[in-house]
Order: structure tokens, then sequence, then C-alpha cells
């Protein structure tokens, strides 16, 4: 009897779980298209009619959302929330990018501490990466704040897609591995000991092929500083496909980058003007809750399915940038 | 004596000297941080100090880009925001600033022990980081818009 009442119980208790995944899909995309079809119907003037208030209030709403879907999909936040903010919201994209590097940056300064601590996150792997990502972010931002808004958006719709087509292609190594150390990573010490708590197993971890990972941390720096999008869904497979780094390692101490990366281009953009408080405080403060409940439901849910959701979300989020900067659909 | 599974076995975390200090130093500055943003947040919105551009007319200038908002608003880049600090909406910046600003903070409190341990290429490392990101926060480095 007790045993029929517990499965009763959690079923009921995935059943819902399930339910609020899928009205926070349903709503983000509801809410999305209502405010995008407010905002541009030429019978309601943009953003006269609807009280200011709205504006925070729906920023909260589908912030909030996109946080659990962002947790559920192993993504971050910044790489959901310009491309939907940015598509269908009123907001010009140059106050978006700002936005959407403090979500990213709040999110890396909560998570970094924690990582840091527990030894998940490796500081000696972090700072020679963070240094050319930093300094390549701000290079991104300023060329992002110089070019017109047409080019940035069509750059913004082929990146969208681009990360798609990693996500969908991309393989993750639990631990690669690493014959020889390079002669750079030897030089800097790079290298470590991690143990997996889970399965008991201690791993001594090193990385290769630095020179290569670091050439692409300048793309990538340029990239998160332009489109102010995090840059997560880069960091981690070059710091784990291609230098070598443990996956968990490598997610962390990715997570950890951005709290640097992001700090340097969010300057540029805070110093440029294009940093509202009006939408950055409901933005933050809207992601930050998601998560914790996205955690919460992370637990019951099938990651494989949700991540068919998060991608289906970017196509669609990266063909509206792509064909918004094109002039097709305004 | 009975073995623990290796699983569960409680083991010292792998973290350097450095990384506990930043660590530490981060949690407690993200804290001051986001207190900061919230509370000036609810300042800007219960309508306490009256912002410089009303809440009501911001409307007409957030889906403008960034260089037309601040020639139809009157602002000019870099730090000015600093005189209008009394006000509603620039009293926020001082939380968002404070944020921007931890990781340099951070570095400081690193830099001089990589050199007590003659760890002279992370000194440098975390030197030049502390200056990009001081040359980034500093305003020197802007576009002339589009």
């Amino acid at each position: 009897m007790l045993s029929s009442i517990r499965k009763l119980s959690s079923a009921l208790t995935r059943l819902f779980h399930l339910g609020l995944l899928c009205a926070s899909i349903f709503c983000c995309i509801f809410v999305c298209a209502v405010v995008s079809a407010a905002a541009t119907d030429p019978a309601v003037p943009p953003s006269s009619e609807m009280p200011w208030w709205v504006w925070p209030l729906v920023l909260f709403v589908v912030t909030f959302f996109l946080g659990i879907v962002a947790v559920l999909g192993g993504v971050g936040g910044g790489v959901l929330y310009v491309p939907i903010v940015g598509g269908f919201l009123p907001f010009h994209l140059d106050f978006v990018r700002g936005a959407g590097l403090l979500v990213a940056l709040a999110g890396a300064l909560a998570a970094g501490p924690g990582l840091l601590r527990k030894g998940m996150a490796d500081l000696r792997l972090a700072l020679p990466v963070a240094l050319i990502a930093s300094t390549s972010a701000i290079a991104g931002a300023l060329v992002g704040l110089a070019l017109p808004t047409n080019v940035v958006q069509i750059a913004l719709g082929i990146s969208i897609l681009g990360i798609v087509a990693i996500m969908m292609m991309a393989k993750k190594s639990e631990f690669p591995e690493v014959k020889d150390a390079d002669a750079l990573s030897t030089a800097l010490r790079i290298h470590g000991v991690y143990h997996e708590v889970s399965t008991g197993h201690t791993v001594n971890w090193k990385v290769h092929r630095t020179p290569q990972g670091l050439v692409l941390f300048v793309l990538i720096g340029i990239m998160a500083g332009m489109f102010g999008l995090g840059a997560g869904w880069a960091n981690v497979p070059v710091l784990n496909l291609l230098m070598g780094a443990p996956l968990k390692v490598s997610v962390s101490t990715s997570k950890f980058l951005l709290s640097i990366t992001d700090a340097s281009a969010a300057w540029i953009y805070i110093n440029g003007g294009a940093v509202l408080p009006l939408m950055v405080v409901p933005s933050i403060v809207g992601i930050m809750l998601g998560s914790m409940v996205g955690v919460r439901i992370l637990a019951r849910t099938k990651p494989a399915s949700i991540r068919l959701i998060v991608i289906g979300l970017l196509l669609f989020a990266g063909s509206r940038a792509l064909l918004k900067g094109l002039g097709i659909w305004n | 004596m009975e073995l623990k599974p290796s699983a569960t076995i409680q083991r010292k975390p792998p973290a350097t000297e450095e990384q506990l200090r930043y660590a530490r130093l981060l949690r407690l500055l993200m804290r001051i941080g986001l207190i900061m943003l919230i509370v000036t947040y609810a300042i800007y919105m219960s309508g306490i100090l009256t912002p410089r551009i009303p809440v009501q007319e911001l409307s007409r200038y957030w889906s403008l880009p960034v260089h037309e908002y601040l020639s139809a608003t009157g602002l000019k880049p870099g730090w000015s925001w600093v005189q209008f600090i009394g006000t509603g909406d620039y009293i926020n910046f001082s939380g968002v600033v404070f944020l921007a600003a931890a990781t340099i903070w951070c570095y400081a409190a690193i830099f001089p022990m990589f050199l007590r341990k003659k760890d002279y290429i992370y000194a440098a490392i975390a030197a030049l980081e502390i200056l990009v990101l001081v040359a980034a926060a500093s305003g020197i480095l802007q576009t002339g818009g589009h």
C-alpha cells in the first residue's frame, strides 16, 4: 500500500515537472510571439501603447523560462538570451547584447567560487586562456558596436545556426587520452588531479595542442564580445576535445572563464552607453531564479529530448536574426 | 576495520592556495554586487529617487541604436554617468560596475601570491590581465558608433 502511494506520488511529481517544463517552453514562445506582434504591428505604435512597467515584467518572465530551458538543455543563458530577446522584444540589439553579457557574467560569477573551491575549475588552465579570450572579447565588442545593426544581425544569425551545428555534431569525451603534454602546457605547468566522486576514479590530467587551443580562443573571444553570447558553447569543445581536459574540468573551467571574458567585453558596453538598467536587473534575476528551478527539474527529465528542444529554439531564433538582418522578417 | 566505498571517500579538494583565495573573494564580491543590484533597482522602480530619464519616456529610446540613444538623451559615453549617480536610473550602475570590477580585485589578490612563489610566468599573466581589464574599464577604448 505504502509503496503504491510512493509510486503514485513519484509519478505525479514527474508529471508536474514535465508539465512545468512544457509550460515553460510554451510560455516562452507565446510571450515572445505576442510581444513581438504587439511591437511590430503597425496598428500599435512600438512600445507607446503598452505601459512601461509591462516590459521589465515580460523580460523577467521570459528570462525565468529561458533559465529553466538553459539548464535543462546544458547551455548558458547568454546564448539563448541574445537571439530570443533581440529577435522578439522591442529592445535594440545594442542594449540586448549589453544585457546578455551581464546575464552571462552574473551566472559565471555566481558559479565560479564553488567550482574553484571544489577544484573542478582549474586556475592554471583558465588564466592563460582568459588573457587571450578577454583581450579578443574587447576587440569583438568594439567591432560589434561599430558595425551597422543589420550586419551584426546577419552575423549573429549565422553564428547561432553554426552553434546549432556544433551542438548537433560535437561529441564529448569524459576523459580524453593525452599521451604527451605539449611544450607550452608543460612550461605553464597546466595539469591536475581530478577526482570523480560518483565513480571513485582519480585521474591525473594534462593537456596538449595548447597553441592551437589559444588561437581558437582568439575567435571565441571576438564572437563573445561581438554578440554578447557568453561562450560556453565553444569553450567546452576546445578545452575538452582539442586540448584534452576531462569533460567536467572543461565545463567548470569554461564557466569560470566567462567571468573574465564577459567582464572585459561588458566594460566596453557599459562605457559605450549600451546598458539599460531597466533591462539588466529583471534579466539577471529572472535567469538566476529560472536556473534554480531548472536544476530541480533536471534530475527528472531526459536530457536528450530537452537538448532537441533547445536546438529547435536556437534554430528558430537564429533564423529570425538572419532574416531580420536581411530585411526579410522585420 | 570496515573500509568505506571509494565513491564516498572524502578527499582534500585539489584546489591551490591561489584558487581558494580567488574563490573566497569572488564569492564575497558577487554577493555584495548582487545585493547592490537588487536594492538599487528597487529604488529605481519605487521612484524614491527621480530618474534622469523618466521611465515612461524610456520606451521611446530603447529601440534606437546606442549612439542615437546617447545623442537623443544628451548622454556621453564613458564614466560620465558618475555625475548622475544620485538619480534613480544611474544609481543602478553602481551595482553593475561593482560586479564587472569583481574580477579585477580577484586578480589583484592572487598576483602577490604568484610573486611570493616565484611563479613569474603566472604573475606576469595576472598583471597583464589586470591591465587588460583596467583598460576596458577605463573607457579609453571606444568606438566611433555606427
